[in-house]
């Protein structure tokens, strides 16, 4: 199937969307009708066709579009790409895992041709074609994480394995929900986790570090993770929370439908092979919730985790402001039907 | 002034547990205002501390000094400010040979920012022993403009820098050294809680 990329932007006058197909494989995060954070940790390891699990690096109809917006990102605050000096090797680890991935897994829209440490990088879709040597960091117009993750969809974050901790030395942050790169660059995995309400008390944390610790080369594994966005934004970052955050404030019961986006983090951790660090992209899916309910499954199932969550979790996603209205919308499309398990629709 | 007691918070919020001393093995003592009591009491209680000690001490208004200088250390320099020992510490870490230990005491600004040097110099974590002293006043970075505001004591303030009124989180950078601080009335602009002084 072709891809056809979206002419759209994620800020000012908001022009993305998605088509019947996009909501269709739009990775809704809830297999239950209530939710709690659990680590939920499951094999990366494919899925079903035309799902964002179907590929190592999902590349959806939002590709170009989103790379544009990180451009525009970046420009306005280069610190939102940062690697810790003896981060490089990860980066370039990380670097070969995109292009061989991609290449495979989409050889339309990717080509990488290596001769030893001679590559040849073509991407279509960007319009790039890059012939640098691997490893050899002036060959290339930037870093090799910058490199790459400039051409991949969703944020990166690039952990150092050292003293039976994780810790995020490296990063490329620019579509996150509301962390600062900049802020947390160098903390190990309970510092940059320490905001994160209720679940350190669950032993969450201590239960995921134990298991990403032996995360195997080859053995790439998956968590959804999701919060509330007003506007389809891909930038709510901390930095520029007094830029965004009154657009949080504009939700009401005519435009909620429209508005109020649900963002899911596909999160995916990969072993990397040279410097044993762990890349941990964070991929970020948008969808409105008038786009939501036309998955009747998904419209009840909304509704009813909205309405029960607990208040402390609303609070610290930043919705609990806009609760009410989006919960009153939803209720419209539960009939209190019983639904399925699973997150695929019905 | 006594050894300050934290209320519990998150994880990256940092905690002092305190000095205890490691006998007479080299040292760098950094002490400011009110930690000058910390290095006495460490002192008393194992006076070969300050065989093989740098202490450098920033008085802050608190006269310690001339206590301090009675203890004996193999150097001592008192300095006006954090900013004026800076370079003088600065040599002190990279001097430093393995087994080296590091005392700070005093306030939170200034032992978030010593931290962070000593890390960026490669002194490793368990290599560094803190005591808070004084005032709670808390050293906060503004995630917006990204300037620091030294001596922050209330809650919301005003950055220093860009103007934005902040309020105090307890999420903690060690490789900065500070706080952070976030728009108060970003969602509501000129909407603003009461400024209230912040609690240990």
């Amino acid at each position: 199937m072709t891809i056809q990329f979206h002419d759209e932007t994620f800020r000012d006058d908001y022009t993305f969307h998605n088509s019947p197909e996009g909501i269709r494989r739009f990775p809704f995060p809830f297999d239950a009708d209530s939710y709690m954070y659990s680590v939920n940790l499951e094999p990366h390891a494919g899925g079903k066709a035309g799902s964002p699990f179907e590929k190592r690096f999902d590349v959806d109809e939002h590709y170009v579009a989103e790379m544009r917006d990180r451009a525009i990102t970046l420009t306005e605050d280069p610190l939102r790409c940062q690697s810790l000096p003896h981060m490089e090797l990860a980066g370039w680890d990380f670097l070969e895992l995109v292009m061989v991935s991609k290449s495979e897994d989409y050889p339309e829209l990717f080509t990488l041709n290596r001769d030893g440490d001679r590559w040849h990088w073509i991407n279509r879709p960007l319009g790039i074609e890059q012939r640098f040597t691997f490893l050899d960091a002036t060959t290339l117009p930037c870093g090799p994480m910058e490199y790459i993750t400039r051409q991949t969809q969703g944020d990166h974050a690039l952990l150092d394995q050292r003293d039976g901790n994780l810790w995020m030395d490296a990063g490329m942050v620019t579509s996150q929900a509301d962390w600062s790169l900049d802020f947390d660059i160098g903390m190990n995995f309970f510092e940059w986790h320490a905001p994160v309400p209720k679940a350190h008390e669950m032993g969450v944390f201590q239960r995921a570090l134990k298991f990403l610790l032996n995360l195997q080369q080859g053995a790439p594994v998956r968590r959804l993770n999701w919060t509330m966005t007003v506007n389809p934004r891909l930038d709510t970052s901390p930095e520029n929370y007094h830029k965004w955050g009154p657009e949080k404030r504009t939700v009401a019961a005519d435009n909620v439908g429209a508005k109020q986006y649900l963002r899911v983090e596909l999160q995916t951790l990969w072993r990397l092979p040279r410097s044993n660090a762990i890349a941990f992209p964070i991929r970020c899916y948008l969808c409105s919730l008038e786009d939501i309910v036309t998955v009747p499954k998904w419209g009840r199932r909304l509704h009813r985790v909205l309405r029960d969550l607990p208040n402390e979790l609303a609070e610290y996603k930043g919705f609990a402001v806009n609760r009410p209205t989006i919960v009153d919308y939803l209720a419209a499309f539960d009939d209190g039907a019983p639904t399925s398990p699973g997150i695929f629709p019905d | 002034m006594p050894r300050t007691e934290f209320s519990p918070s998150i994880t990256s919020r940092p905690v002092y547990p305190g000095l205890t001393p490691q006998g007479a093995t080299p040292a760098i003592m950094l002490a400011e205002g009110p930690g000058a009591e910390a290095i006495l009491d460490l002192a008393a209680l194992d006076a070969s501390v300050m065989d093989l000690a740098h202490l450098i001490y920033i008085p802050a208004g608190h006269d310690a000094g001339p206590r301090l200088a009675a203890l004996g250390a193999k150097m001592y320099r008192e300095a006006p400010s954090y900013a004026s020992a800076l370079e003088r510490y600065r040599k002190a870490l990279a001097d430093a040979r393995m087994g080296t230990t590091l005392y700070l005491a005093g306030s939170e600004g200034m032992i978030g920012q010593a931290v962070a040097e000593a890390l960026a110099a490669g002194l490793p974590p368990e290599a560094i022993q803190t005591e808070h002293r004084g005032t709670i006043a808390r050293r906060m970075q503004c995630v917006h403009c990204k300037g620091v505001t030294e001596n922050v004591t209330t809650d919301p303030f005003v950055c220093s820098h860009c103007g934005l009124t902040l309020f105090v989180r307890d999420h903690f950078s060690r490789r900065l050294g500070a706080f952070q601080g976030v728009c108060v009335d970003a969602e509501t602009p000129g909407i603003v809680p009461a400024v209230q002084e912040i609690k240990p």
